[in-house]
């Protein structure tokens, strides 16, 4: 092995904020089968991605290991590896929970920083472009559709529970930037 | 998948759009009302509805803004006491998930509701969240959509069900997650033929934040999926989600101008693949707003499946081309 796990690199509480998420504890049931593995359509075809080993360092709280890999995000939350373990292991969950934990620590993906700040902005992840509202047009449908597109007082309640939860802080996102 | 004991097909629907549907591609919005209207099912207009949002990258930040966001969609159809319907696998998993924690968790929903009081709202819980197919094969039939059907479709189809549309299983409720049907009864209503392929279950690729985080990843999917399709030879893909539908149309594109590999295979929403068997144009769909644009495929739609309804006087032909509905 290139990487031998040193014992000094286990960190306890990260356990602890795993199990934060309901259920996310159960990765300690985890018996080894690659049950989650075998049938990802990710590990298909990036081998080296392997849910199960993401999972299994986390319950030996291999925590700079884990929040640092970029595999946490190549996973497509498909729920296949999560349908199929035979011991209840909330696969998907606990790696929602292990990206969340990321994104606390300050790491997060540029492309996904960028679908954050746009509903920040406009309210929607993918917000209308002109090329849309020609397409809108040509359907006979309204050139904006009825969302906060077209109500600014709903974008600002957008905006207002935004901040209310610290997103924006959370993201490193300044709201003043919106005037 | 067992259908619903109570009769839940009187209760009031709002139509939530999400984001992809409405600006990227509104032909599926088009396609949504113009069916439902004829199928006499009405929807409300959910109006100052924001991003679901999106699971991908709200699940995988902060929890508690995904469930406070997606709480405020909730409540603006609660307020019109309607149930609410959307068309797309990543809003249902949204909304319905949400709907789901804040019933069963009143911790969460305490929490939810002290950021709600800022902007004057309440969740109390009162509503369904309904996926299109689900409540189409659930309230209105197989059956009886396929009565309404006036241009029987001869059509290849590779169905694609998506992931969050019946994942997790146990929390969506409609039967096997590997080996499901009602879509595809669905799409036989219409006179195609759903078509079985090389995993059929598999994802398209974009979920979790991967179409936009790891493009390459994300396509490798796709092209994967896109072979299986191929292979089996099919006259397009139906869908049950934009985003999905986004990943196959626009992916294509991806993968030609990438790895120059060509499949021209059309892309249409089932709302879409509905509207044309219920004779509606291509263009009043917006299927002719697609990227892969398939000349053949169009062709074909002129066919019609009439042996597949025996004794039915039918209509006259997709108004294809007419930009008209047919009489
Ligand atoms: S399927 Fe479950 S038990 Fe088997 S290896 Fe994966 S997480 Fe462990
Ligand atoms: S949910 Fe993620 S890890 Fe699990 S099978 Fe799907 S892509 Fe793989």
């Amino acid at each position: 092995m290139k990487h031998p796990i040193k014992t000094s690199e286990s960190d306890p509480t990260f356990f602890e904020e795993i199990k934060e998420e309901t259920g996310a504890e159960k990765i300690l049931m985890c018996f080894n089968c690659k049950g989650c593995s075998t049938g990802c359509p990710v590990t298909d075809v990036v081998p080296q991605y392997n849910i199960k080993k993401l999972l299994r360092m986390s319950a030996m709280g291999l925590r700079d290991r884990v929040l640092n890999s970029e595999h946490l995000w190549y996973c497509t939350t498909c729920f296949r590896c999560q349908e199929r373990c035979p011991e209840g292991v909330k696969t998907v969950d606990t790696m929602l929970k292990l990206r969340s934990i990321a994104v606390k620590n300050g790491v997060m993906l540029p492309a996904h920083k960028k679908i954050a700040e746009y509903v920040m902005r406009t309210g929607h992840g993918v917000p209308i472009d002109e090329q849309n509202r020609k397409k809108r047009k040509e359907l006979e449908l309204d050139e904006l559709p009825g969302t906060v597109h077209s109500c600014p007082e709903a974008l600002e309640e957008v905006r207002h529970l935004i901040k209310a939860c610290g997103f924006d802080r959370l993201v490193g996102f300044d709201q003043q930037s919106l005037a | 998948m067992t259908k619903n004991i109570t009769d839940n097909s009187k209760r009031n629907l709002s139509l939530f759009l999400g984001c992809i549907a409405p600006n990227r591609y509104p032909g599926i919005e088009s396609a949504t009302r113009k069916v439902m209207e004829r199928l006499g099912i009405s929807l409300k207009e959910l109006e100052g509805a924001s991003c679901c949002p999106a699971p991908g990258v709200f699940q995988s930040f902060d929890k508690k803004t995904w469930l406070t966001l997606a709480s405020r969609n909730l409540c603006l159809s609660e307020s019109l006491d309607a149930d609410i319907l959307t068309v797309c696998n990543g809003c249902y998993a949204t909304l319905a998930d949400t709907n789901r924690i804040l019933k069963e968790d009143p911790e969460a929903k305490a929490g939810v509701n002290e950021k709600l009081s800022e902007i004057g709202k309440e969740f109390s819980g009162k509503i369904e969240v309904r996926h299109i197919v689900e409540y189409l094969f659930r309230e209105v039939s197989p059956e009886k959509v396929r009565d309404a059907v006036i241009h029987p479709l001869d059509l290849r189809v590779a169905v694609h069900y998506g992931c969050h549309l019946i994942k997790p299983a146990h929390e969506r409720k409609l039967g096997s997650a590997e080996n499901p049907s009602f879509f595809d009864e669905l799409v036989e209503a219409t006179g195609a033929r759903s078509v079985e392929y090389e995993d059929k279950m598999a994802c398209c690729g974009a979920g979790g934040g991967a179409r936009s985080a790891v493009q390459d990843v994300a396509l490798a999917l796709t092209e994967k999926k896109l072979e299986h399709m191929q292979s089996a030879n099919v006259d397009c893909i139906v869908d049950a989600c934009p985003f999905c539908h986004l990943q196959f149309d626009q992916g294509q594109i991806e993968l030609a101008d990438r790895l120059g590999k060509e499949f021209n295979i059309p892309v249409l929403h089932y709302s879409q693949l509905l509207g044309l068997a219920l004779g509606y144009s291509p263009e009043e769909l917006g299927i002719h707003l697609n990227r892969i644009q398939n000349s053949e495929f169009y062709t074909k739609l002129g066919e019609r499946a009439e042996s597949r309804f025996p004794g039915r006087k039918l209509g006259a032909g997709a108004g294809i081309g007419k930009g008209g509905v047919p009489t």
